[in-house]
């Protein structure tokens, strides 16, 4: 029996088969989840193609999480066919071009708010949008995809402060939703080759350093750790830990240089 | 199959994909000046050729093709 026998999972961020969501949808269903993908903008004639590579062929709902009147809709529309949420995975990310890359000094404000926006606040908006669902599974998992914020990296620049507010927002909806057993979480990351991550200038920089210092190695061109530690956390094999990030990484953050 | 059918077929595609008319679909066009794609329609437009003409295409393999004729090499070469 699957680890994540008889769930119901909404996985946001499928782009292509590199995505570390499409890691997650897949592996999820091989542990005996039931999930419906989402997509949105551009994006989202990728995700329903990507979709197709998955078996069974899930659904693809239209989520722009910065719409909270569509959110809310999409909720409704997933609730009409499920009473219930157990797990809900955000792997949603936007920066523009101004705040990747070029220091702290040249992106304006609006392009700043539109990364918090998207990469940030867009976890209380989908959580907000299907809390009766996730209360209504008695014991729901939420899991966010992060990029550790304790530290400045190369070129990452505004995204990295991004993570940051998602690093904090999900201990606050931790707080928050506790009382109705969901769990919130992140998995902190180390580099893989997708398309969110081709955006980042001196990435393979990143790589390079990263696979040398971490002590278990790390490989870069595949999310299936990530995948696995997600669907732990999904699972009902963690379930007194929220507000945590789980650092999947090779180890690298443990060590100074 | 033939270099010029598998030609028309690679075109059909980028004309569904790209939503390009199918005279801009030239050997020397460009993606990003001549065929206005960005990173993700160059993206989907890989994954349609890989449905398309069942050939596996790696991301890395991607780097430095920005022109029709590099891109349908790429993937001709795996037929």
């Amino acid at each position: 029996m699957g680890l994540l026998e008889g769930k119901r999972i909404l996985v946001t961020g499928v782009l292509t088969d590199a995505s570390l969501a499409f890691g997650i949808a897949n592996l999820a269903q091989r542990q005996g989840a039931e999930i419906v993908l989402s997509g949105a903008g551009r994006g989202l004639s990728l995700t329903k193609r990507s979709a197709k590579r998955l078996d069974p062929v899930p659904e693809v709902l239209e989520i722009d999480v910065s719409s909270a009147g569509q959110v809310e809709a999409a909720a409704n529309e997933l609730g009409r066919e499920w009473d219930r949420l157990d797990g809900l995975v955000h792997a949603i990310g936007f920066a523009p071009q101004s705040c990747l890359g070029k220091g702290m000094f040249e992106a304006p404000w609006q392009d700043v708010a539109k990364a918090l926006e998207i990469s940030a606040y867009s976890l209380k908006t989908l959580v907000a949008a299907f809390r009766p669902m996730l209360a209504a599974a008695q014991g729901a998992s939420v899991v966010g995809l992060d990029f550790d914020a304790s530290m400045a990296w190369p070129a990452y620049d505004w995204m990295g402060v991004a993570k940051a507010a998602l690093e904090s927002l999900s201990r606050y909806l931790a707080r928050d939703v506790g009382g109705e057993g969901i769990r919130v979480n992140l998995v902190a990351a180390g580099p893989v080759r997708t398309v969110a991550a081709k955006a980042i200038p001196a990435f393979s920089g990143f790589e390079d350093t990263w696979s040398q210092r971490a002590p278990l190695g790390w490989d870069p061109t595949s999310s299936e750790a990530v995948a696995r530690t997600t669907v732990a956390l999904l699972s009902d094999w963690m379930p007194s830990t929220t507000g945590e990030i789980l650092h999947v990484d090779g180890g690298f953050h443990a060590i100074g240089a | 199959m033939d270099k010029e059918a598998a030609f028309e077929k690679f075109k059909s595609c980028a004309v569904e994909v790209l939503h390009v008319p199918e005279e801009k679909v030239v050997p020397s066009a460009r993606f990003s000046e001549d065929l206005e794609a960005d990173s993700l329609d160059v993206v989907e437009f890989v994954m349609a050729l890989e449905e398309s003409f069942g050939v596996s295409v790696d991301e890395s393999e991607l780097d430095g093709v920005e022109t029709v004729e590099g891109a349908f090499d790429l993937v001709y070469s795996k037929l």
